[in-house]
């Protein structure tokens, strides 16, 4: 049996908590939960070694600990920095920590190419939400943007490279849950581009999770492409029996109607997968036949994903069919016969790449 | 009981007296009334005609519009659909294609978009919700028709025609 660990004692913003021992003052912020969690948009609790890059986690350390109680010179990055006993961390409660936050935001935003109407990622975008909770709500940058070609990561995976904000996730993805990185970080500083090394193809099953744990749109699933906006899709929890051994099969799915838009793997409250999904489930399973559905998934309130999602309706009911001694109502318009999107006989979900123009002329 | 207002008036129930029954004064005084309105300025106009003048916040018909260039502004973000109230907006995204790039502005582009003129409320939140200046509500109506397919508006109706091109109306 181990000897009980001593638990250290920290307070974030005046609540204290008690952790183990080598805890990051940003694990120990979401054992409290709420508002005090700083936002992270590189550190992955599922990934070894990420984390420290994109310093949106900064706080302040008021108090190093009981036995140095001398404040931090600097505001610290909280996913890398462990907890110390009778530490004292102040984050929303800083207004030093606030403005520095608004600075990180305006710098990961300086390349970004805000192209969110066209982006597939908008409405769940980390930095879509970032920039609206805690930037600035203009640019003070004048200059060029840096400017990337698309690319085809595999025939499933479209990289967008301007809108990339080098948080390594995906890196770390292909090394530890992939297992055979063939892309990696190539070049540095302001060069530094996500990139394939020399036309080899991703050939792992698991590539596809880097799509789900890029906190951008930088990495999209091209199965996906501009076929719908994730807010007029209805997520539901569904799994299947994977042959994968390591896939959990455990997925959600985007659907409209019947049609299976997009599958993902389940992410929690800060946007990390809970289990890794392999290609097969993600790519090729987009029929509603290939599923179990246990049920919709509940999303935030506050998400746009939640617009226009009438959960819990209490349908009257219809006493028409009734009235008319069994007669059906009359329709005075399907609604088929003049609308051209929506059209039954083509679904948009069974496309291969995003629809063309040529797909729309059948 | 309490009144709501203080313009209640209370009720004359005393019985009329000789002049009063005999109406003449009363009818008199409902003529001048009648003919006073002749020489007043009449608040109607007579429609096909004379056209009464927008208000310059009028929300009417919509269009979708196009760039300096003629190109489409619409990049099919869906943010005029999720911010409609009644629902009235549906469109469908595609990719553009090499050698598309004088009819879109942007690599997204709307191939169907659809505005249900029987749900629409004109409230003119889609306009407001546009990132591109893609869609805008004009002074007009959209006209009255006598079956309800006329009011499914697609693209070609909404789009706002190139220069030198014939609308089909």
């Amino acid at each position: 049996m181990a000897e009980e660990q001593k638990l250290f004692k920290v307070k974030i913003d005046g609540i204290t908590v008690e952790v183990a021992p080598g805890t990051t003052i940003l694990n120990a912020a979401r054992q409290i939960g709420g508002d005090i969690v700083p936002p992270a948009m590189c550190y992955y609790s599922k990934l070894q070694g990420s984390g420290g890059k994109c310093r949106t986690c900064l706080v302040k350390v008021s108090k190093g600990s009981e036995a140095d109680p001398r404040p931090m010179p600097k505001l610290v990055a909280s996913c890398r920095t462990t907890v110390m006993d009778g530490m004292e961390v102040a984050n929303i409660t800083s207004p030093e920590v606030l403005e520095a936050r608004k600075g990180v935001v305006e710098f990961l935003l300086l390349n970004h190419p805000l192209d969110c109407p066209v982006c597939d990622q908008a409405g769940e975008c980390h930095l879509q939400d970032l920039g609206y909770e805690h930037g600035a709500e203009a640019t003070r940058y004048e200059f060029k943007r840096r400017t990337f070609d698309k690319v085809d990561l595999g025939d499933k995976i479209q990289l967008h490279m301007t809108r990339c904000i080098l948080c390594y996730r995906c890196v770390f993805t292909a090394d530890q849950v992939a297992g055979n990185r063939e892309h990696g970080v190539l070049g540095r500083g302001e060069h530094a581009e996500i990139s394939t090394y020399l036309s080899k193809n991703l050939s792992s099953p698991f590539i596809g999770n880097v799509i789900d744990v890029c906190p951008v749109g930088a990495l999209t699933d091209k199965t996906f492409r501009f076929k719908n906006r994730v807010w007029f899709l209805k997520p539901v929890n569904a799994h299947r029996d994977c042959d994968n051994p390591k896939c959990c099969g455990k997925t959600v799915l985007w659907m409209r109607g019947d049609e299976v838009f997009r599958v993902t793997a389940r992410k929690d409250k800060y946007g990390e997968v809970e289990d890794f999904i392999c290609d097969t489930c993600r790519f090729d399973k987009k029929e509603a036949k290939d599923w179990v559905i246990e049920g919709p998934r509940k999303i935030e309130r506050q998400s746009v994903i939640s617009a226009n999602h009438y959960v819990g309706v209490n349908k009257p009911k219809d006493t028409l069919v009734e009235v008319l001694d069994g007669r059906q109502p009359k329709l005075l318009m399907d609604i088929h016969s003049i609308s051209q999107v929506n059209r039954p006989n083509i679904d948009l979900s069974q496309i291969e790449g995003p629809a063309h123009s040529d797909d729309f002329n059948k | 009981m309490q009144t709501l207002t203080n313009r209640a008036k209370p009720v004359d129930r005393r019985p009329m007296n000789f002049l009063e029954k005999m109406y003449l004064p009363a009818i008199g005084k409902g003529m001048v009334i009648t003919f006073k309105h002749i020489f007043q300025k009449k608040p109607t106009v007579s429609y096909p005609e004379e056209k009464r003048e927008f208000s310059p916040v009028f929300r009417g018909l919509h269009i979708l519009n196009r760039d300096k260039e003629g190109r489409e502004n619409c990049t099919a973000c869906g943010l005029c659909a999720v911010a409609c109230p009644a629902e009235a907006i549906t469109m469908e995204a595609a990719e553009r294609k090499p050698g598309e790039e004088h009819l879109y502005r942007e690599e997204k582009y709307a191939a169907r978009y659809e505005i249900n003129m029987l749900r629409c409320i004109f409230c003119g939140f889609c306009e407001e919700a546009c990132p591109k200046d893609a869609i805008y509500l004009s002074e007009t109506f959209a006209p009255a028709h006598y079956k309800r397919e006329g009011f499914i508006y697609g693209k070609q109706d909404l789009l706002i025609p190139l220069p030198g091109e014939q609308k089909n109306a």
